[in-house]
């Protein structure tokens, strides 16, 4: 009997805190769970910039915490606990891999809101996601890279032959030959996100096959690196970050596709504090500032880079979309009809690549 | 330089009896006060210098020492951090008996990564292969097929041990790679969950119950694989203390001439060694991915295989030693995450931490064989 009217009181005292939920809060504690160093230039150092401007934004009303280097599987279930026993409001878990330990984690803690980078599953109402349409920058430097190559030939970096590196490659091509029809695209699997050896081995094996304009799904600057020995002869691209340093600009980098998350990171948090927050599952590119692309160099001649310029603002005011019908698949069946758009869900699942590009991709 | 006269090799020359020296002197035995001695006092030592790194990081190192040592026992939300400790240190005691066995013979198994991930893969596949099918049977033959998993990996540098005489560090370390391309391959190929939209990794095994390792009792954090290295811990206990084979791994790695007067055969006993090692690693990659972990992906192997060759030198190389090794590794773990986390401090800096404990470890082992002596005008 007691037990019951404490569980009864406990209950209670649940739903009124869910009542004071729903009128914001004065403090929120935010936390970041990362796969990677925050000093990693590419992915996990965009994420924790995010991660700063909320604190900036926000100054006193909101704590930040975060942990580095949390491997994927149980042990970022273990920091993701730890995290909502500490009193974390909500917890952004920055990595695919994080997605069964987030939802996992978020079914024993109904309070804390769980917001899950890049992935699709949302078996809880206090779970969200969030990704970035990079596809939409990979159509910008599929322009630079069909309008700069001499050999015809260019090259993508794979890391793993996922829906959304295969969606940039498509991207990438598409946009590539559009401008110039001869056009050949080679890709080279590297099967890592950050491993500068063999980022460095992949970009050599492009080089060794004529390939002259180089994109890379992976989060070093390794790939720049083998460009910057050709001494100018070999173009590539910012990757996560800017990559801005001056030993790489004006070429090799001669733009780059910069993961932007600080929009999105102040938008949650700030919903949270004025109690407009609900779950959601967001997926926003170049129109919501998600998606950046760095400064385009002197290394690229003045009109393409005013091409480039034009085509990233049309798919940013939405006017024009990467992937516009008539649109084959490889094996020549067709996939959009004249004038269509491919739906998100078509690009979230992708598997396949579109007419023209050679080879297969790994099974 | 030529001119110059030699500088004795000493700490400190004294006016009037000469040059002291401070010499590593060969014990005549092994010190056994040293040989238990030395991992307290490798920890204590490990505070005072992680001590020192903390604070002069701006951080209160009595504060983070707590963090890291006491908090997941006894702090606030032990009662949930305890049942991690076990999680964290199972299949490194697993992994960690097993190279003890070796080393203990002279037999260098550094791949246990390799193998663990074979174990894992292997045990994975089994289970997978007759999805979604229910029997009580699976589960056991996942294990077996885990430890096959991981004897098959470590049987490669064995055998070219034996026939070709190579170096098993290198190979069984090389391996490690080919292992992590096949996990690769696995996870975004031949174990991909097919309803996964795509992404790599497999099915979790939380939606299999005749496949899964679930906790057998929650908090404490004990599921099949805790028990798994607690048992092994004392039967290689048994082994080595009272068994012929123990009996011949302890010879062959203190006396090797007299272990092959004695009839050892060391090409045998690098099969066994291995063949053990490679069976408990496998265990313990089978163990996590069916349990803590869930799935095969990319980057299911975090470093087990590695961690353990620290566990099995922190623990003596002796089985019992090795449990109270694991706990404490995982400790620093478990508590080392707390601290990143509830005191900022970078990851980096944990790693220095622990990287410290096997430095130090190793340093004052030392006095375990060899003892100091002030030789005083003695050159």
């Amino acid at each position: 009997m007691k037990r019951r009217t404490l569980l009864a009181s406990a209950a209670m005292g649940l739903m009124l805190a869910s009542g004071a939920f729903a009128q914001g809060m004065d403090k929120v504690k935010a936390c970041f769970v990362y796969v990677g160093p925050i000093g990693d230039g590419g992915w996990t150092y965009q994420h924790h910039q995010g991660a700063l401007a909320v604190q900036e934004k926000f100054g006193d009303k909101v704590e930040i915490q975060y942990q580095e280097n949390v491997p994927e599987g149980a042990d970022a279930e273990r920091v993701l606990t730890q995290m909502a026993l500490g009193g974390c409001n909500i917890i952004f878990t920055t990595s695919f891999g994080y997605m069964d330990a987030t939802n996992a984690v978020a079914a024993k803690f109904p309070d804390v809101k769980f917001e899950h980078a890049t992935g699709f599953k949302r078996e809880h109402p206090n779970v969200s996601t969030y990704n970035a349409r990079f596809y939409e920058g990979r159509a910008v430097e599929g322009l630079i890279a069909g309008r700069m190559t001499k050999s015809n030939k260019i090259g993508y970096i794979g890391s793993f032959p996922i829906p959304e590196v295969i969606m940039g490659i498509n991207s990438y091509y598409l946009a590539a030959k559009k401008v110039n029809p001869d056009v050949q695209l080679s890709v080279v699997w590297a099967f890592t996100w950050f491993d500068p050896a063999k980022e460095a081995d992949s970009a050599k094996a492009l080089i060794d096959q004529g390939v002259d304009v180089i994109a890379s799904h992976t989060d070093s600057t390794a790939p720049l690196a083998e460009a910057a020995k050709t001494g100018g002869k070999v173009i590539g691209f910012g990757q996560a970050s800017d990559m801005a340093v001056p030993e790489y600009m004006p070429t090799p980098r001669v733009t780059s596709i910069i993961d932007n998350w600080a929009p999105y990171y102040v938008e949650r948090v700030g919903a949270l504090l004025d109690g407009t927050y609900e779950q959601k599952d967001t997926w926003a590119g170049i129109g919501g500032g998600e998606v950046q692309i760095g400064e385009i160099t002197e290394a690229i001649p003045a009109e393409v880079k005013a091409e480039a310029e034009a085509l990233r603002d049309a798919i940013g005011a939405g006017t024009l979309h990467p992937f516009t019908g008539p649109i084959n698949k490889q094996d020549g069946s067709p996939w959009l009809a004249e004038g269509a758009t491919a739906p998100d869900g078509d690009l979230l699942g992708m598997g396949f690549y579109v007419e023209g590009i050679t080879g297969d991709i790994p099974q | 330089m030529g001119g110059q006269p030699p500088k004795p090799p000493g700490i400190f020359v004294d006016r009037k009896w000469g040059p002291v020296v401070l010499r590593l002197e060969k014990r005549p035995t092994p010190s056994r006060f040293w040989l238990y001695a030395t991992p307290p006092v490798a920890v204590i030592l490990t505070m005072i210098a992680g001590g020192i790194l903390f604070a002069a990081m701006g951080k209160n190192p009595v504060e983070v020492i707590r963090t890291i040592f006491w908090d997941p026992m006894f702090g606030e939300f032990a009662f949930y951090l305890r049942g991690q400790l076990l999680v964290k240190a199972g299949p490194l005691i697993l992994i960690a008996i097993g190279l003890a066995l070796g080393f203990r013979a002279g037999i260098w198994n550094i791949g246990a990564e390799g193998q663990y991930i074979m174990g894992a893969i292997f045990g994975a596949s089994v289970g997978l292969a007759v999805f979604p099918t229910e029997s009580r049977w699976i589960f056991p033959v996942m294990i077996v097929a885990g430890a096959f998993g991981g004897w098959l990996w470590a049987m490669i540098p064995a055998i070219l041990k034996t026939r070709f005489n190579t170096n098993e560090i290198l190979v069984s370390l090389m391996l490690v790679y080919v292992a992590e391309t096949i996990l690769a391959k696995a996870s975004t190929g031949f174990l991909k969950n097919p309803e996964g939209m795509g992404f790599p990794g497999s099915r979790n095994f939380s939606g299999y119950p005749a496949a899964q390792n679930a906790f057998l009792y929650e908090p404490l954090g004990l599921h099949w694989g805790g028990v798994a290295a607690l048992v092994t811990g004392v039967l290689a206990w048994v082994l080595l203390t009272r068994h012929q084979a123990g009996f011949q791994i302890r010879l062959a790695g203190q006396a090797p001439r007299a272990a092959r007067f004695h009839g050892v055969s060391p090409a045998r006993l690098v099969v066994l060694c291995m063949g053990i090692s490679g069976a408990l690693a496998g265990l313990a990659g089978m163990f996590e991915v069916t349990g803590p972990a869930g799935q095969i992906s990319i980057d299911f192997n975090t470093g087990y295989g590695f961690t353990a060759i620290i566990v099995a030198f922190l623990g003596r190389l002796n089985p019992l030693g090795i449990v109270l090794a694991g706990f404490l590794m995982a400790l620093t773990y478990v508590g080392g995450e707390m601290a990143s986390t509830n005191l900022g401090l970078p990851d980096a800096a944990i790693q220095v931490f622990q990287g410290m404990l096997l430095f130090f470890l190793l340093g004052v082992d030392v006095l375990t064989n060899y003892r100091f002596r002030l030789a005083v005008g003695a050159l």
